[in-house]
Parts: structure tokens; C-alpha cells; sequence
């Protein structure tokens, strides 16, 4: 007769979540942000077909790091949810706590069960509300700890260094503009030791905006809108790797700044959904 | 809609799938699903509310869909302001005659299928799949239909392949038939599809088109008891919607009285309404 090995159970959780995490840290960045009008989310992402980013519900929206196939189950499962609990409730009784609890029990029964692997995936649920002291951002992780975050949160890949930058350069109310491109230069910041200049075809960008007509607050970014709107927020577009720190940091102000008389005439293309020709409002 | 006692999704939302709603209600909450309830035999037809005319057009670039205010139960005006016309999407709409109750959890079902299959897969539909899927629903409705609950909704849409508008009706089976021009479902139909064939024109403009399925309905109303007329008293006027390339639009109410307005002026001279020429 054998005996089995004993393992404590504080071991069995560590190895299970520096299994985790480790796939995670694999990965590349998402940061989501609230700026004046809503909450922005860009994530680091060479696909144009497999997003990081997605919308859940009119509010609400869903951001992951880790393995695509086990979060885009994750958030498929939060669509039915949502769209189960609005076609049987109504659509105003959809809500982000719900959801955010509904997949940290989920998250959590999966981690503790000695039968399934610990999912290696990180994820965001976010809901705007009528102000930005509505907001709200829950983050979630691989064992289903949740979170409820203010202001910006970073996950996937370099995200401790990635949150730094972001936390010395963030400000409540911010602009879209002026978030988007703190979220892009901190993206490039990820402590490796050249600042790498992330090009448009390498990040997915979505919003939730609360000024949109349309009772579906999300909407994507396309890759010539934020190409437009990264070079109007940086004059001089002169990418080297020496110039690393100097031009980002003098950017922060003018960009705020920037984009309020360029914001007007923009021609903003809406990326569906849904698609929405009248919503050519400023970024 | 239950959870486990962990309070875990159930599994049924973790299972690879389908991008359908109805489908996936169908296996985890059939009860939620129009048509699955059993009636017994009687005739319920005149026991429950019904909605009652529509009317579509297309214009060069899009398409109208109208509709009246009035629901009837048997011999009584159960509603005066009840909708019957609705975007089912940014570039479609929705509209149904008949049982109210059905058709308004229809149209909500029909609603988010095609929500849900936009979120899931990242890409709507094609309009020929989404007049597809309305059938699919009709006909989960079919037991009540033969018992005097049918519903027949009329779906139209802007399709992008073809730059214009096009229209699609039902019967209570789920057949689905593409029309051409012009269509009329409810009681007062065929006095609506009447009028339409004297008033329309291929190259209406988008307020024309509008105009001329308000002038359809409210012939329709001059003849058949159940379609409500444009109520001059309390200002109830029809729903009027209208899909074009930038989407889903209502008709603004004013618009819509103006035009109302004007008709109504017009028919104090000719009570009939506008004459078509004759012999051309």
C-alpha cells in the first residue's frame, strides 16, 4: 500500500498560484482608465481579431490578460449573463457588482478545486455611472480576489512597472486624449531598459463613454482615429530611444491642454457597436 | 435563472456554443422562451389585446415603417398609444400585428438575439440572417397561433450590400417573404396596401415615403374599425420609423404631427384623401 505525499495546504496554494501568475506575467499589458467622460481602456495587443477588450452590456465592459481561450470563455459567459438578467429583469438592473461577483465565486471555486487547473487569466469588469464618482472598475484575479479600484488598473505582463508610470502621471479628470496617451507611453514603459514607442497597429483601445447618445456606451477606437489623436497629443514626432523620459514628461501638460480646440473639428470614425454615424464627437 | 450554492455560473454559461440567445435560453431557461406554454383549447382571440396595422416603404437609400396607436380586445379599444414599431437593431426595424403580449416579448426577445450575437461574435448579422432568426421565433410561436394568438411582424432593414432598404413579412408558420416596394400586415391591411399602391413611388424622398404610410394608415383607419386613426383630440399619432445608413431613427413627434396635420387639412376638402391620376 502506498502512501500519498503530504502536501500542506499553504503549498498547495502557493504552487497553484505562482502557477498563475506566472502565465499572466507572460503576457502583455491592459490598462483601463477613468478620464472626464468615462473609462478607457488600452491594452497591448498585435491582434486585430482576438480582443482584450469587450463589451459586455450597455455600461459595461470586460478587459483580460492571460489565455485568450480561458477569458473569452469568461467573458462569453458574462454576455449570457447579462443579457439573460436584462431580458428577464430590465436593462437598467444589469449590473457590474453582479457580474464582478458572479466571476470572482467562479474564479475562486476554480482556484481551491483540486480537480481543474487555476485559470491564468486576470480580468476587469468595468460600469460607468452617470458621474465619475459612479464609476466603478473591479478587478479580479486568478483566485478570485476582488478588487474594487479607483482611478486606473494595470494587469498582465510587466504590470508593477507598467502601474508606476501610470500612478506618476495620472490625474483625475483627465482628457481622453491626454489619457490615451499616458496609457500608451506607459505601456512603452515596462521596465525594460529602452522606452519602447508603441505604434497604433500594436494596441487595441476602446472606450466606455457616458456622453454617447446611444444606450451602448462602448465603442471601439479604430487604428486611424488614435493615430490621429497620438500625433496631435505629440508634436514632435521624432521617436529615438535616447529621448526616453524628457519628451514624455512635457507632454503630460500640453496634451490636456492640446486637445480642447483640437477636439472639435475631429472627424471621429465610430467603430461599431454599434456603429453610430452622428457620434462624431471629440476624443 | 439560478446559480449553484457556490454561487459559481452555472455551467451552461462556461460551455463552448452557440452566438444564439434563443438557443442558448432554449437549454438552460426554456421557461423564459415565448411559446412554450400550453393553452388548453379554447380560442383566446378576442380575450387579449391585438395590435393591428402596419405599414413598410422603401426610398431610394433606406426604408419607413409606420405604424397605428390603437389595440383592440374583441369589440373594445384596449390601448390607444401602444408601439408596434421598434429598431430591432441600428439598421433594422421591427413591427408586429396581433397578440400584444406575444408580439412585444417578441420583438424584446428579437431584440437581444441580435444584440447578443453582435457582442459575441464582434460583427452583426447580415440582414438576411437576421429576417432568418425572426422566423425561427415566429415559428416557436405556432401552437398559439392556431389559437387565435398569432403575431406577424413585419422586419425591414437597411442592408449594406445593396445601399437601400428592404422589407420582410411573415406568416403565422414562419414563412418569411421578401417584398418589394411596399407591404401591409393587420387587420387593416389590405385597405393600407390599397392606398400604398396608389401613392407610392420609387423615388419618394425619405419625408414623402413617411408621408405617404400615414396617408395608407389613415385610410386604413377609414375603413376597418380596429385600426386607431390619427387621434386629433389627444395628439396620438402613429409610430413612424426610419432606417437609412446612419441607423435606426423615430420619427421626432413633431414631424410626425405636421404631417398629420397637413393630411388632415387636406381630407376636410377631399375626406378620401389624395387623389392619384388617372389613366396615366
Amino acid at each position: 500500500m502506498s502512501v500519498p505525499f503530504y502536501v500542506s495546504p499553504e503549498q498547495l496554494m502557493r504552487d497553484r498560484a505562482d502557477f498563475a501568475r506566472k502565465g499572466i506575467a507572460k503576457g502583455r499589458s491592459a490598462i483601463a482608465l477613468q478620464y472626464a467622460d468615462g473609462i478607457l481602456f488600452v491594452a497591448e495587443n498585435r491582434s486585430p481579431a482576438l480582443h482584450k477588450v469587450a463589451e459586455i452590456y450597455d455600461r459595461m465592459a470586460f478587459a483580460a490578460v492571460g489565455r485568450y481561450n480561458e477569458f473569452e470563455n469568461l467573458r462569453i459567459a458574462g454576455v449570457r449573463l447579462a443579457d439573460m438578467r436584462g431580458y428577464s429583469y430590465d436593462r437598467r438592473d444589469v449590473t457590474g457588482r453582479a457580474l464582478a461577483n458572479a466571476y470572482a465565486q467562479t474564479l475562486g471555486a476554480i482556484f481551491s478545486s483540486g480537480g481543474e487547473k487555476p485559470l491564468e487569466v486576470e480580468i476587469l469588469v468595468a460600469e460607468i455611472g452617470a458621474t465619475a464618482a459612479d464609476d466603478q472598475i473591479y478587478r479580479l484575479t486568478y483566485d478570485g480576489s476582488i478588487a474594487d479600484v479607483r482611478g486606473y488598473a494595470v494587469m498582465g505582463g510587466p504590470a508593477e512597472q507598467v502601474a508606476d508610470y501610470v500612478g506618476e502621471h495620472y490625474q483625475e479628470g483627465i482628457s481622453l486624449a491626454g489619457a490615451l496617451r499616458l496609457a500608451v507611453d506607459a505601456l512603452g514603459h515596462d521596465g525594460s531598459s529602452d522606452v519602447r514607442e508603441l505604434t497604433p497597429d500594436q494596441i487595441e483601445v476602446a472606450v466606455l463613454d457616458r456622453t454617447r447618445t446611444q444606450v451602448r456606451k462602448f465603442k471601439r477606437i479604430s487604428e486611424e482615429t488614435l493615430a490621429r489623436i497620438l500625433s496631435e497629443s505629440r508634436p514632435d514626432t521624432t521617436p529615438s530611444e535616447s529621448a526616453a523620459e524628457a519628451p514624455v514628461e512635457a507632454d503630460a501638460t500640453p496634451t490636456a491642454a492640446d486637445d480642447s480646440p483640437e477636439a472639435s473639428p475631429a472627424d471621429d470614425v465610430p467603430v461599431a457597436p454599434p456603429e453610430d454615424p452622428d457620434d462624431d464627437r471629440p476624443l | 435563472m439560478t446559480f449553484d450554492a457556490s454561487g459559481r455560473l452555472p455551467e451552461a454559461f462556461l460551455t463552448p456554443g452557440g452566438s444564439s440567445f434563443m438557443d442558448f435560453l432554449a437549454g438552460h431557461a426554456p421557461d423564459l422562451l415565448p411559446g412554450r406554454r400550453s393553452l388548453g383549447s379554447a380560442d383566446y382571440s378576442n380575450d387579449v389585446p391585438h395590435g393591428t396595422t402596419i405599414v413598410a416603404a422603401t426610398f431610394p437609400g433606406g426604408v419607413v415603417m409606420a405604424g397605428d396607436r390603437r389595440a383592440t380586445m374583441g369589440n373594445i379599444i384596449a390601448q390607444r398609444d401602444i408601439e408596434k414599431v421598434f429598431p430591432a437593431d441600428e439598421y433594422s426595424a421591427v413591427a408586429f400585428a396581433g397578440s400584444a403580449g406575444f408580439g412585444l416579448e417578441m420583438v424584446r426577445l428579437f431584440q437581444v438575439e441580435l444584440e447578443h450575437y453582435e457582442k459575441l461574435e464582434g460583427t452583426t448579422l447580415s440582414l438576411d440572417g437576421k429576417a432568418n432568426r425572426l422566423s425561427a421565433l415566429i415559428r416557436g410561436n405556432l401552437a398559439m397561433a392556431m389559437q387565435g394568438l398569432a403575431v406577424v411582424p413585419l422586419f425591414a432593414g437597411y442592408d449594406e450590400d445593396i445601399k437601400g432598404g428592404r422589407i420582410f413579412s411573415y406568416d403565422p408558420t414562419g414563412g418569411r417573404y421578401e417584398e418589394t416596394h411596399f407591404h401591409s400586415v393587420g387587420s387593416g391591411s389590405l385597405f393600407a396596401r390599397g392606398a400604398l399602391k396608389k401613392l407610392y413611388r420609387e423615388d419618394l424622398s425619405a419625408a414623402d415615403c413617411a408621408t405617404v404610410a400615414i396617408q395608407s394608415l389613415i385610410d386604413a383607419a377609414d375603413d376597418d374599425s380596429a385600426t386607431g386613426g390619427p387621434d386629433m383630440l389627444r395628439r396620438i399619432f402613429p409610430v413612424v420609423g426610419v432606417v437609412t445608413a446612419d441607423g435606426y431613427q423615430r420619427l421626432p413627434e413633431d414631424d410626425v404631427a405636421d404631417i398629420v396635420d397637413r393630411a388632415w387639412a387636406e381630407r376636410h376638402n377631399r375626406p378620401d384623401g389624395p387623389a392619384s391620376a388617372t389613366l396615366t
